[in-house]
């Protein structure tokens, strides 16, 4: 087992992302943050906590997104579904979909999917913290990752959110 | 994560996991009926028929509101108008739907065990929509969810199942699910229509007198006289029935509930 961030590394990359994700989107209000269920709930949240804090007294627009009945797995697979939140229309507005780890994409792929049924966003991003860089079967790329990694298929890699680091395993 | 089961025969059949498992999955779907589009692409490789042999306006439609919105074909069948008529048999028909590629049989039937029986003798998986006196799965799960919404569990919880327990697929459900999931159960009906060893059989409370019943619960579930399935007379006229056991206002006020 190997630690890729520990506690300190973590919340400086998160707080890093945070800044990343803003820099360009001068408007807030055109701007809404998903988190995907289940794994990229923490992280978006402490990412949108954070751009709160920074830009205080604006209204952030979050939510969540629940993906198990878009998976293309289905026929294989039994998944809990977890809520999917998003009180506001995603028409016209630009979407930053944010996950914890981007393995082979299918999740993503996934969330498009999904989000197709809420509206036509003008356009979407994603922000993930960990990129399993050459694991990807779907060709899709992240806009804005906090760590770039090589790993093998027979490894994983997780956010322990009681311990506040990222392993490899 | 698996069911326990490749069918939905009978609650019988289902581990309390399996009915947590679908109540919470059902929950999470309820929210995709607020969204702009109303589907999800979860079933886009299956096809479902949906065979009727007895009639049906809210079960059937439910059916297929929830296959198509889940992304399926959907193919329906009703016994009248169709080869039954002529005298094909129940085995004949469904092998002639499934060599047509179809994944899924929901059936509707008068005699128990129609079901149970298909499932020996074909390959698809099949859900049972109602099978004669014996069970009524998905209206059990679905009872269960409007109550787990009210009141947010059924652990502990005390329901009373008014009426005519005897002829009733609805109550026999209702009683596994319940007491699976650690609800308190009580069946309450005039003495004909209640089986005599239900409570010795099933573990239920048994109540002859309305105004008890209601005042014992924290959920009732009335049920409707099955006319169409007693073969002989067991209460002297509906208007004696309605006055003994109907749950109206009057008796809802005096119990103040």
């Amino acid at each position: 087992m190997k630690i890729i961030l520990d506690k300190q590394q973590l919340h400086l990359t998160i707080k890093r992302l945070s800044h990343q994700l803003t820099e360009n989107h001068v408007n807030l209000q055109d701007v809404i943050f998903i988190g995907l269920q289940p794994r990229g709930l923490q992280v978006s949240k402490l990412i949108v906590d954070h751009i709160r804090t920074i830009y205080a007294g604006e209204n952030v627009q979050y939510g969540v997104l629940d993906i198990t009945f878009y998976r293309d797995d289905v026929r294989y697979e039994l998944h809990k579904a977890s809520k999917t939140d998003i009180p506001f229309s995603v028409q016209d507005k630009k979407v930053i979909l944010i996950d914890d780890v981007l393995y082979t994409g299918r999740t993503i792929r996934a969330a498009l999917d999904a989000l197709q049924d809420f509206g036509r966003p003008k356009k979407v991003e994603l922000c993930v913290l960990v990129d399993r860089r050459f694991n990807r079967e779907l060709p899709i790329q992240p806009d804005f990752y906090g760590i770039a990694i090589d790993t093998l298929t027979s490894q994983k890699v997780k956010v322990e959110w009681d311990k506040e680091e990222v392993i490899l395993y | 994560m698996q069911l326990s089961t490749n069918h939905l025969l009978g609650i019988k059949d289902l581990l309390p996991k399996d009915i947590s498992l679908i109540l919470s999955t059902a929950a999470q779907f309820k929210e995709v009926l607020q969204r702009p589009v109303k589907k999800v692409p979860s079933l886009r490789d299956v096809t479902i028929v949906n065979l009727f042999y007895e009639s049906s306006t809210r079960t059937r439609i439910s059916f297929e509101l929830a296959e198509k919105r889940l992304g399926a074909d959907t193919i329906n069948f009703t016994a009248s108008g169709s080869s039954v008529s002529k005298g094909e048999t129940l085995l004949d028909t469904v092998n002639n739907i499934l060599s047509m590629k179809v994944d899924m049989v929901v059936m509707r039937h008068s005699a128990s065990g129609a079901p149970h029986f298909l499932a020996k003798h074909i390959d698809a998986a099949i859900v049972n929509a109602g099978d004669g006196i014996n069970e009524h799965p998905t209206q059990a799960l679905l009872d269960a969810f409007s109550i787990t919404e009210k009141l947010g569990t059924l652990e502990g919880k005390k329901i009373v199942l008014i009426g005519d327990i005897m002829h009733s697929r609805v109550a026999l459900s209702n009683i596994y699910l319940l007491k699976k999931m650690g609800a308190e159960v009580m069946v309450a009906g005039p003495p004909t229509l209640i089986p005599t060893y239900i409570k010795e059989a099933l573990d239920v409370q048994v109540e002859y007198n309305l105004e008890k019943a209601l005042q014992w619960c924290d959920v009732a579930n009335v049920l409707r006289i099955q006319l169409e399935r007693q073969n002989q007379i067991l209460f002297s006229s509906l208007r004696e029935y309605n006055i003994a056991y109907g749950v109206t206002k009057t008796i809802l006020d005096k119990i103040d509930k």
